[in-house]
């Protein structure tokens, strides 16, 4: 009993570190990751050069949104298990953050391929309809596409109970065509996207450098529980709102 | 003379350099001005990072009162 008296475990045992350390492990993550990102040694590549420490910020955009849209999809089908409405809420604003993340990862792969892949001699333009016409970027648009189509579908429908069971519905196929529209779409055609073959990024051995790899997981990690507070603040903000409502 | 002179301006010349290149050496604020200046990219990217913790924290608050009234 008497560690109970030490500062330190006083906080480690209060409420809110009880809810929130999760939170404080994002912060702590993500700072790290703009330390490191940055300060850390990186492999000096042709064409990339510095611009390889996007990997920290554009491909954990991506990673945050497919672990989101996966959360989504794992509550749509709760929903529709149990028909508890919570489900549903849970289900909508996690495709909301992920769609977010979606839109992020698309700017800042853009911002990207213009200084790494556009020919520098000739204007952007001349080299956008190429870069726009990559299998990569097609397929990431489908699949926002596809969940701004979920948005438009739920939000559209009146009824609440047909509203819910539709779109956790629509969600399950949209999740579905998630997979195959950014990971094997790419991987048929030819591509100037990096990581189309072998485990894109997750390759232990001979993908990206272990210098790199101390601060990339961490980072996707970080990014993905920031976007799960944000999505948590969403629900609880509208579990209130439909309470007053009821009330 | 005009050696004298030619010499004088190009000693004036190097005087002058040197003066420029003085404050650079300066150790005032050298962390922030080293590594091509990093840095300072470093602190902007922790203050918008800083700004929206803060944002988040609040909004968590402030819905946590909201809870608590309902």
């Amino acid at each position: 009993m008497e560690g109970l008296n030490d500062p330190f475990s006083l906080i480690l045992q209060s409420d809110l570190m009880k809810k929130n350390w999760w939170k404080i492990v994002s912060v702590a993550l993500l700072v790290y990751t703009f330390l490191a990102g940055f300060l850390g040694t990186v492999p000096r590549l042709p064409l990339l050069q510095e611009t390889i420490r996007n990997l920290y910020f554009h491909v954990c955009m991506w990673f945050a949104m497919m672990i989101l849209f996966t959360v989504s999809v794992v509550n749509a089908v709760k929903y529709l298990r149990t028909l508890n409405p919570k489900y549903d809420v849970y289900t909508r604003q996690y495709a909301v953050t992920g769609i977010l993340f979606g839109l992020l990862g698309y700017a800042t792969g853009a911002i990207w391929a213009a200084f790494t892949w556009a020919d520098p001699n000739k204007p952007f333009v001349n080299s956008f309809s190429t870069i726009a016409r990559d299998p990569k970027l097609i397929g990431a648009a489908i699949a926002l596409l596809v969940y701004f189509a979920y948005l438009i579908l739920r939000d559209s429908i009146t009824d609440l109970d047909k509203r819910a069971r539709i779109s956790a519905v629509y969600n399950i196929f949209a999740y579905a065509i998630l997979f195959p529209a950014i990971w094997i779409l790419p991987r048929i055609l030819p591509s100037l996207h990096p990581g189309n073959d072998g485990n894109p990024a997750l390759d232990v051995k001979n993908d990206i450098s272990s210098d790199m790899r101390i601060v990339f997981y961490p980072a996707i990690l970080g990014w993905t529980l920031l976007g799960v507070w944000i999505t948590t603040l969403k629900i609880r903000l509208q579990l209130i709102q439909e309470k007053k409502l009821n009330a | 003379m005009k050696l004298f002179k030619f010499l004088f301006a190009i000693s004036s010349l190097l005087i002058t350099t040197n003066a420029w290149a003085q404050p650079s050496k300066t150790p005032m604020a050298e962390l922030m001005r080293s590594d091509g200046r990093i840095y300072v990219v470093i602190a902007v990217l922790l203050t918008i990072l800083a700004g929206l913790i803060f944002y988040l924290i609040r909004l968590d608050k402030r819905i946590s009162r909201l809870e608590k009234e309902n």
